[in-house]
């Protein structure tokens, strides 16, 4: 834990200093939990006592004390999912991943929790995989949905989801396109284009649909790492003037084909974007 | 001045004074576990109620957070609120069994058993500790933890707080014992009284894991007799 990003979020609510409970949501979204430390420094930052913060975070369920795991698998036990066998489901859970509700796996990829409702009793019995809900779950399929948790589902599905559309990129110093039709990610060309970070200089191949964050590249960039991009046909910086409105790292502009900008955020894992179209052709 | 009725009594008080307070000015007893006067009024205990208005608006309330109305009528000892304190009273007996101050009540409202499942905690959750350390020792180094069947009074993470001064007030208060003697183990201590009593207590190792057994703990009290 780093007590920096702990002061930042602190500044962040500058000025309000009753806002606790936000503040501990941030720290809880940032780390997965929340650390003592942490803790100990928000509580002397709102000038507060340790206690009274203590007791609201053991307080509401939706914070832990403890570190979770990568993945959450929450399986509802309220009164609709119980009579349809949520508790059996709970314990396939169980099973499955060796653990009993509320542990996380020794790998530290997932954690499994039960809840009281959802909201969703007529899709019962339900299960939430870090936000994504499962409907109609039966033991049967314990399995394949741990699989997709372990996998991760923050991936896009491209064939199903029509929000996704292909874009078509180049340098906006040479007009080069960045298109790579020789390696394919989501089943379209892919992008590509050369990055340096920390000494390390190589290429790197992004999905051409707009809303899909896969990624391909020669050096693993390790996330919030901000990296600096070039054109592999004129070695130019794509360096762009916005700073990105989610983490203020520099924004990577590029020409889209037909008419437009589409601007990334260089920092990994940072989802930042924004797609500015001048002429639409549908 | 406030002008109320308590037991048909015709009574005035000041303004802000709680029906608590003002019965007992006027010679009503009303037994409490979590009121203190030095302490602002929690109302956890629920052993204070009293019946108030008439007939079928009767409602009962905990008269230790319930401020004297112009015109009220306050019954401190009605079937109802005796009915009401005898089952507070049990229920309490039924968590908290080693309290002599719960057994004391219980036996003088005539309890001669309980008829819940018997637990042994040792705590009644009615906060005095805190609010003891939080307003009288300005110190607010244990407080409630977590919620529900879960909720507990200790310092934060389990360990000993910073601030904590080991002063005892929160042992001193507590109707229950609940923060007992933590002396053999010296990372979590919170009393700390036997080691420095003068002349030391010889028999401190005895009471591992007994109630703390300073001025108004009950365990010492039983061993006497």
């Amino acid at each position: 834990m780093n007590p920096e990003h702990i002061l930042a979020i602190l500044e962040n609510h500058r000025g309000d200093l009753g806002e606790v409970i936000s503040i501990l949501e941030d720290i809880q979204t940032k780390y997965s939990y929340l650390p003592e430390e942490a803790l100990r420094i928000v509580a002397q930052k709102t000038r507060r006592s340790l206690v009274d913060i203590y007791g609201v975070a053991s307080f509401y369920k939706s914070f832990s004390l403890k570190p979770r795991g990568k993945h959450l698998i929450s399986v509802c036990l309220g009164t609709a999912c119980h009579v349809r066998g949520g508790q059996g489901i709970a314990k396939e859970f169980e099973r499955q991943l060796g653990i009993s509700a509320g542990q996380t796996t020794s790998e530290k990829d997932i954690t499994l929790e039960t809840v009281n409702c959802l909201g969703a009793c007529a899709l019962g019995p339900i299960v939430v995989v870090d936000g994504h809900y499962f409907s109609n779950v039966s033991q049967q399929r314990v399995k394949d949905v741990v699989q997709k948790a372990r996998v991760g589902l923050d991936r896009v599905d491209v064939k199903t989801d029509e929000r996704l559309f292909p874009l078509e990129v180049s340098c906006p110093r040479c007009n080069h396109s960045f298109m790579d039709r020789t390696r394919y990610i989501d089943g379209y060309p892919s992008i590509r284009v050369t990055v340096t970070f920390g000494g390390k200089h190589g290429w790197v191949r992004l999905s051409c649909l707009y809303g899909s964050y896969s990624v391909d590249h020669e050096y693993k960039v390790p996330t919030d790492t901000v990296v600096n991009f070039f054109c592999p046909h004129c070695h130019g910086e794509l360096a762009g003037v916005s700073s990105c409105s989610e983490c203020a790292a520099l924004m990577v502009p590029m020409i889209v084909r037909g008419g437009g900008m589409v601007q990334i955020c260089s920092r990994r894992g940072c989802k930042g974007h924004m797609l500015d179209l001048t002429r639409i052709k549908v | 001045m406030i002008n109320l009725t308590i037991n048909r009594l015709k009574v005035s008080v000041e303004e802000g004074t709680t029906l608590l307070e003002a019965s007992r000015f006027y010679g009503f007893p009303i037994p409490t576990l979590c009121y203190d006067e030095g302490l602002s009024p929690y109302g956890a205990c629920r052993l204070c109620v009293v019946e108030i208005g008439d007939e079928k608006k009767a409602k009962l309330v905990s008269s230790c957070t319930y401020p004297a109305e112009e015109g009220l009528r306050v019954r401190t000892a009605s079937s109802r609120v005796v009915g009401a304190r005898k089952m507070i009273l049990e229920l309490l007996l039924a968590s908290c069994p080693q309290s002599k101050i719960i057994q004391d009540l219980a036996s003088a409202h005539g309890i001669r058993q309980q008829r819940f499942r018997q637990e042994y905690e040792d705590c009644i959750l009615c906060g005095l500790c805190v609010r003891m350390c939080e307003e009288q020792m300005m110190a607010k180094a244990i407080g409630f933890r977590g919620r529900g069947e879960n909720r507990s009074i200790g310092t934060p993470f389990d360990i000993k707080s910073e601030v904590c001064r080991l002063c005892g007030g929160c042992i001193y208060v507590c109707p229950a014992c609940q923060l007992r003697c933590t002396y053999t183990e010296p990372e979590n201590a919170i009393c700390g009284g036997c080691e420095n009593l003068s002349p030391p207590c010889l028999e401190k190792e005895r009471f591992d894991n007994m109630m703390c057994y300073m001025d108004p703990c009950v365990s010492c009290e039983i061993r006497k007799r």
